[in-house]
């Protein structure tokens, strides 16, 4: 097998506008923390998406595994009043 | 024209140029770079310096207001009448030619723009604030990388130190001052371009001492830009970049 010559993997999360989420926006390859700041800037932010950056590397994120995915999320199929549908909207808020 | 737009038409253009050609320069990364990530940057740093040249072309055309465009200043011109500084029309060498390269530049542009967005002229002014935004971030970006490579492995050492000192002679030329720049300058329109050389060299020895490099001493400078004597790169450069409109005067999208 080839050696993988790649730098290290960094997951990228942008923030749009103040006060809107973080939003996962793709990965960089960098050697450290400020080369991936740097490389998600020029790379995710250069046609003006966004005013935040976080940069997580990849195997800090724990994820959940697919095998598992019939125990974590199919219960939560049927359960439709955890939907809070039953309140009424107040009037000016947008983000909820 | 009056004879202070005239400097002022003089002082736009080599503004204009010197970002047009390292704006060349960095383009010819675009799918060459050492890895995916960093070619967009080198490349984005491009576009960058076009945006900059544009502006200040189009300044310089209505200084000059002898009805010639951006266009025309910058694809209708001849190797000598381009007063860019000789650094920036430097070939793109290995990797760490090009950083070396912008890190002289993007450290001079700092305190240059810096200076600059002071002038009483309200253009030169406006162009030098905004430019300073993105020069500040080709200068983290030059920095970083030479840090990185200096401080590297025995080999990455070694070829920053080479970059380093081969381009040494040519950043004499950035602190000349030439009738222009004086004029300038007295009247409070431009730069005082000698007063920046101890702001750069200290910054630069910071760099470079923090990549554990050594600052070269060397005293001999060539110098030729401001009288539009170049490098035998600018003619090679020029018959690629202006070889469209050349052969196909007013040729349109």
């Amino acid at each position: 097998m080839a050696t993988d010559t790649q730098l290290d993997l960094w997951e990228v999360f942008i923030q749009s506008r103040n006060g809107s989420h973080h939003m996962h926006a793709g990965s960089v390859h960098a050697s450290d923390r400020k080369m991936a700041l740097q490389n998600a800037r020029d790379i995710y932010t250069r046609r003006g998406e966004g005013s935040s950056i976080w940069v997580v590397p990849a195997e800090s994120i724990v994820a959940s595994n697919p095998d598992d995915a019939d125990m974590f999320f199919d219960p939560a199929d049927d359960k439709v009043y955890r939907h809070p549908t039953f309140y009424v909207m107040p009037e000016g808020a947008k983000q909820i | 024209m009056a004879d202070t737009n005239q400097l002022k038409y003089i002082y736009s253009l080599r503004l204009a140029d010197n970002a047009w050609i390292l704006s060349h320069r960095l383009s010819e990364w675009c799918s060459n770079g050492p890895f995916l990530e960093e070619d967009l940057a080198l490349t984005n740093i491009a576009l960058d310096l076009i945006g900059r040249a544009q502006a200040f072309y189009n300044y310089a055309a209505e200084l000059e207001s002898k009805g010639r465009t951006a266009d025309d200043l910058a694809y209708r011109r001849n190797e000598r009448q381009y007063y860019n500084n000789l650094l920036v029309e430097m070939p793109n060498g290995n990797f760490a030619d090009t950083i070396a390269r912008q890190l002289y530049t993007s450290v001079y542009e700092y305190y240059f723009f810096m200076s600059l967005q002071n002038s009483k002229d309200e253009t030169f002014a406006a162009l030098a604030a905004k430019t300073l935004k993105e020069v500040k971030y080709h200068m983290v970006h030059a920095a970083d990388w030479v840090v990185r490579l200096g401080d590297g492995t025995k080999e990455s050492h070694e070829k920053m130190q080479q970059a380093i000192d081969n381009l040494w002679m040519y950043t004499g030329e950035l602190f000349e001052a030439d009738k222009t720049d004086t004029a300038l300058a007295e009247q409070g329109l431009g730069v005082d371009n000698p007063s920046l050389h101890s702001l750069w060299e200290a910054h630069i020895h910071n760099v470079l001492e923090e990549a554990k490099l050594n600052t070269p001493s060397a005293e001999y400078m060539q110098t030729g830009g401001r009288q539009g004597i170049h490098t035998e790169h600018l003619g090679h450069m020029l018959g690629e970049m202006q070889y469209l409109q050349r052969a196909y005067p007013d040729a349109k999208w």
